[in-house]
């Protein structure tokens, strides 16, 4: 066997490994949880127990009697604005006159432990007059409801509306579907380390978040404060997928650390994470496909009522992102769609791992399966049929101009090998029911199911969610500095990567991740890679160009003749190589670059207009083992191929996707946040049931590679697509095992044993 | 707050003496959930951890019977030998919670905490299970039906310690089933424990979860007793299992709540009932 000495080089394309992966797995990362200072108090939050009241009193004083308490704060307390949001500041930072979900912050303690917090927070008697609450989304929209907010009760409406609106298909197939609300279980839990300012003028926080700067700007708001006076560090984050997008206890942990002038801790325990961030959007939606008796798809007809709970968040921006994909990945001139997200008394919804995509994609995945049906075609063949192509137009007008391989997504998917058939005598953990010993051999029916999606990347309507990133060569040495949220992704080992790739430097150190820098927007809506990856790539070639003049002076070679070839600087026509630790000795070159992507639009009344970046593709195929008699399900395995654009860290990229599949599939057979008049039912691990081993699936996976012209490193964002069609594949795989409609999710199973 | 830490029964019971109040803690996988979510204000602990006594079991062959020490781990039931001898007991212990839950939990918690969705518990029930009670004073035994008195609620007096449970050893088919919403991990919705006793020619059923206590299915017990013989080997035809299983689902009082609906526990019984019992006449015919 041949050796190599040299040591393969961890850049672009490679499985180069995180630097923060050793220390996850043995325990030593320090987690935002983790985190102390000297002298440092406890903080806690008293929540409302009613989904709807009116606050008559707060009464502190028994807290304040407690020894070992320093201070309570209410809404009175805020020195700022009284309210934050992501899109409209609509959510008090203490509810002051009126509670709108059971869970509702009302009042915050800062204390010398957290045992003596939690009985200060007994101790607090709120006087409440208990209101009937809004349940109903449709009693939202049809205003038979009193307003519960001073914004209303409907957040946002928006109607798609293209082409003949009297077309009428000769084959038509309809349907009803409903999503439950899936929370984003992100295992790191809330927390925070507020240190004041000595001149109490200022704060600076350690916080596991997914966007710094747009924290800071809420945050800055609520103190009355001017932006540089609240300084962010991020603390280690133990995922996200949406749900710390929005404020949880940022402003309360700030605001007890200055009016202590002590440093403040807070985190939150599992219970009150479920209480503490916001869910994804359980919604319904009614949908009527026309298409030709061959099976070309012609018209979408939709109706989508999405609960947003109390407060707006990203609600807005879930809804646009529902109604616009609500044709899925295929081609359809004629669209009649109409959307509502709603304010209730439920919990707040925001954004997670799909946004909005997740709940349209379970429908028009169905649906399609309907038309099929009813055309007499394969699952596969009605999706080749109308699979998009670049170039097509959406129901909103906009052209698709991103590499757009949908067909290949099918036809890759397809060409994956089937999982082998179960054995006479199988392994009794392997089938439905699991280490519950339920079912035999002979209980089980297998079925099998499809679902391709359409994601767009980066946010629209307008918004420029530009990334910042700096970078720093002096002395041989690389150092990257970038406020983009690490939080579980692997940006980290991307941007070394990148680096090491522009700049032929091995070593690449990180600055810590803060607001220390420009903002690098959110670690949200698949564009990260993109974005920051976008930011980091151009600070580096900002600085190669500098490294270039500097060798072509040096060596008179004209620059532009120069390249990086490895860990040399290179002259393309000529003779010249020379290592770049040589070539930049004594430099010192920092260089800071923006990226934005291309100007999108906001919708017009009708739905019309280039309100999108890009659009990513995936498909699924799921293989179901059912017991249908007990209603079980065990998925056998998830075949997918996704459009990424190209490979930036192969082990990475199948990390995203194995880890949205498990994400899918909880959604699809057990997860679900349980409501009863507006109080959660199962707010732990306990009962908000997760995927274990044993009912994750074998995965099989192939890349489709074809780079995308827009994004900087031809990459497209792959986080959030994996998650989004393996959920209706997995739903009609149950179909095929068991003939049942199975119209909403998560599929349980006595949908399985009673439905039609 | 006091911690005693007892290493042997005698402490204990004693240690309950001085301390009418203190909670007992085996593996702490029920009171250290209370704790943490603040259900639960532990005042004085009394440790059984590190009373060995409470961790042996020994098969006694003159009275053909186990005795499982109260803290024995689920771990050490679902594993050879133990669970070669009480087959049903091994795969209930198997659907306990995760590696690190059933490396600490054990019978004597599931019968402290008396949760109907305890899973060792129909077990129990299915095989008529004795509980062996200590105090400062005496010593009592308990059958496990008499034990049971209702959701959390049990017969063990404040002064009392479980210290042991006995079942017998029997030839013929035993097996466990549960339902939960997950393949493995989870709180059972329903769950069912059969035991074909072939020497004293009776099949035994009992539910979890399905009621506030363990429900023996004694009129499908009956009923069954009455069409099979059941003495030595058990030949029976599906028609048969079905209708056992439905007359069995009869005796349960099932609940709606977040894990499920009243009306799926009682038809997943049912199910679970006529599958056991279709086991049970497949493995006397494979024994034979």
């Amino acid at each position: 066997m041949a050796t190599t000495t040299a040591t393969s080089r961890a850049t672009l394309g490679t499985s180069a490994v995180r630097p923060d992966g050793m220390p996850k797995v043995q325990g030593r990362f320090a987690f935002a949880s983790d985190v102390w200072a000297d002298n440092m108090l406890w903080g806690a939050t008293l929540r409302s127990p009613h989904p709807h009241a009116r606050i008559r009193s707060i009464d502190v004083s028994g807290a304040l009697a407690i020894n070992g308490v320093s201070v309570v704060i209410t809404a009175d307390d805020v020195p700022g604005q009284l309210t934050y949001g992501l899109i409209t500041s609509d959510q008090p930072v203490f509810a002051r006159d009126v509670v709108r979900y059971a869970g509702e912050p009302v009042a915050a303690v800062a204390a010398d432990h957290p045992e003596t917090a939690r009985r200060a927070l007994d101790a607090i008697r709120v006087d409440y007059e208990v209101l009937s609450p809004l349940l109903d989304a449709e009693q939202a929209i049809d205003g038979s409801f009193a307003a519960i907010h001073p914004d209303g009760n409907v957040i946002r409406n928006q109607r798609v509306i293209r082409g003949d609106q009297s077309f009428v298909g000769d084959v038509i197939v309809e349907g009803s579907y409903e999503l439950g609300m899936q929370d984003q279980a992100f295992l790191g839990l809330e927390a925070a380390l507020a240190l004041p300012d000595e001149d109490g003028a200022g704060v600076e926080l350690f916080v596991a978040t997914q966007w710094l700067h747009e924290d800071q700007k809420q945050i800055a708001a609520c103190l009355d404060m001017p932006l540089e006076r609240v300084r962010i560090t991020l603390g280690g984050v133990g995922g996200a997928f949406g749900g710390r997008e929005d404020i949880s206890l940022q402003v309360h942990c700030c605001l007890l650390a200055l009016v202590t002038r002590r440093p403040i801790k807070m985190q939150y325990g599992r219970e009150e994470s479920f209480f503490g961030h916001i869910h994804r959007h359980p919604a319904r939606i009614v949908m009527r496909h026309h298409a030709d008796r061959d099976g070309t798809l012609r018209r979408v007809e939709a109706r989508a009522v999405f609960d947003g709970g109390a407060y707006a968040s990203t609600s807005s921006a879930v809804l646009i992102n529902a109604v616009t994909h609500m044709q899925g990945p295929y081609r359809c001139d004629i669209a009649t769609v109409d959307g509502y997200v709603v304010r209730t008394n439920n919990p707040p919804c925001g954004a997670m791992r799909g946004f909005g995509v997740v709940q349209a994609c379970f429908a028009h995945e169905s649906q399609m399966d309907k038309l099929a049906v009813a055309c007499g075609l394969s699952p596969v063949d009605i999706r080749l049929k109308n699979a998009m192509r670049t170039g097509d137009r959406l129901i909103t007008g906009q052209i698709v101009e991103s590499v757009a391989p949908v067909e290949r997504c099918i036809r890759e998917t397809a060409a994956l090998p089937m999982p082998a058939p179960l054995l006479d005598e199988p392994d009794a953990l392997e089938l439905p029911g699991g280490s519950g010993l339920t079912a035999r051999r002979s209980n089980i029916r297998r079925g099998v199911g499809w679902g391709v999606s359409i994601k767009n990347l980066m946010y629209s309507e307008g918004f420029d969610d530009y990334a910042t990133a700096r970078c720093r060569l002096a002395d041989g040495v690389v150092t990257l500095q970038f406020a983009t949220a690490e939080v579980g992704q692997g940006f980290v080992v991307l941007a070394q990567q990148i680096a090491r790739t522009v700049l032929g430097i091995d070593t690449v150190l990180l600055e810590p991740i803060s607001t220390a820098i420009g903002s690098a927007g959110s670690t949200s809506a698949s564009r990260q890679t993109w974005m920051s990856g976008g930011a980091v790539d151009g600070a580096c070639r900002l600085v190669r160009e500098q490294l270039f003049a500097h060798v072509g002076a040096t060596h008179d070679v004209d620059p532009l003749r120069l390249a990086i070839d490895a860990t040399e600087v290179i002259d393309t026509m000529g003779t010249l190589r020379v290592a770049v630790a040589d070539a930049a000795r004594g430099l010192v070159l920092d260089e800071t670059f923006e990226h934005h992507h291309r100007a999108t639009e906001e919708l017009d009344e009708n739905g019309q207009g280039n309100c999108h970046v890009a659009f990513a593709f995936v498909a699924h195929r799921a293989v179901v083992d059912v017991d249908p008699d007990l209603g079980l399900v065990k998925v056998v395995q998830i075949a997918t191929a996704q459009d990424v654009g190209r490979v930036l860290n192969p082990l990475a990229a199948l990390g995203q996707v194995e880890g949205g599949i498990a994400q899918g599939l909880g959604l699809a057979v057990m997860e679900e946040i349980v409501l009863v008049n507006g109080k959660m039912r199962n707010p732990s691990f306990t009962d908000y049931l997760l995927p274990t081993a044993l009912d994750a699936p074998e995965v099989v996976v192939t890349m489709i590679e074809e780079p995308e012209p827009q994004a900087p490193l031809g990459a497209k964002g792959i986080g959030e697509p994996p998650c989004i069609s393996v959920t209706p594949a997995i739903v009609a795989a149950i179909r095929d095992a068991t003939g049942k409609a199975l119209t909403r999710v998560p599929v349980r199973p006595q949908d399985i044993v009673f439905g039609d | 707050m006091t911690v005693i830490n007892a290493t042997t029964i005698d402490q204990v019971v004693s240690a309950l003496r001085e301390y009418p109040q203190a909670r007992l803690v085996q593996g702490g996988t029920d009171v250290m959930v209370e704790v943490n979510l603040n259900r639960a204000r532990v005042h004085d602990v009394i440790s059984l951890r590190r009373v060995n006594e409470l961790r042996r079991w020994h098969v006694d062959e003159e009275s053909g019977t186990v005795r499982i020490g109260a803290g024995v781990p689920y771990a050490e039931m679902e594993r050879a030998p133990l669970c070669l001898h009480v087959p049903a007991l091994g795969e209930a212990a198997r659907t306990v919670g995760a590696p690190q839950i059933r490396a600490t939990g054990s019978l004597g918690g599931n019968l402290g905490t008396c949760s109907p969705a305890g899973d060792g518990l129909p077990v129990l029930s299915a095989l008529d299970a004795v509980v062996h009670l200590r105090s400062a004073d005496d010593a009592r035994d308990v059958v496990v039906h008499d034990f049971m008195l209702g959701v959390k609620q049990n017969a063990k007096r404040a002064d009392e310690v479980i210290v042991a449970i006995t079942v017998p050893l029997l030839v013929g088919f035993q097996g466990y089933a549960k339902v939960g919403m997950r393949n493995a991990m989870v709180i059972s919705a329903a769950s069912a424990c059969l035991v074909h006793d072939a020497d004293n020619g009776n099949v035994r059923l009992a539910f979890g979860a399905v009621a506030p206590t363990i429900v023996r299915a004694r009129a499908a017990e009956a009923w069954l007793a009455e069409r099979v013989s059941l003495r030595n080997s058990l030949t029976l035809d599906g028609a048969i299992a079905r209708e056992f299983g439905q007359l069995a689902a009869k005796e349960c009082a099932p609940i709606d709540d977040h894990r499920s609906t009243a009306d799926y526990r009682r038809h997943a019984v049912a199910v679970l009932a006529e599958r056991l019992l279709l086991r049970a006449a497949e493995q006397q015919g494979r024994d034979e």
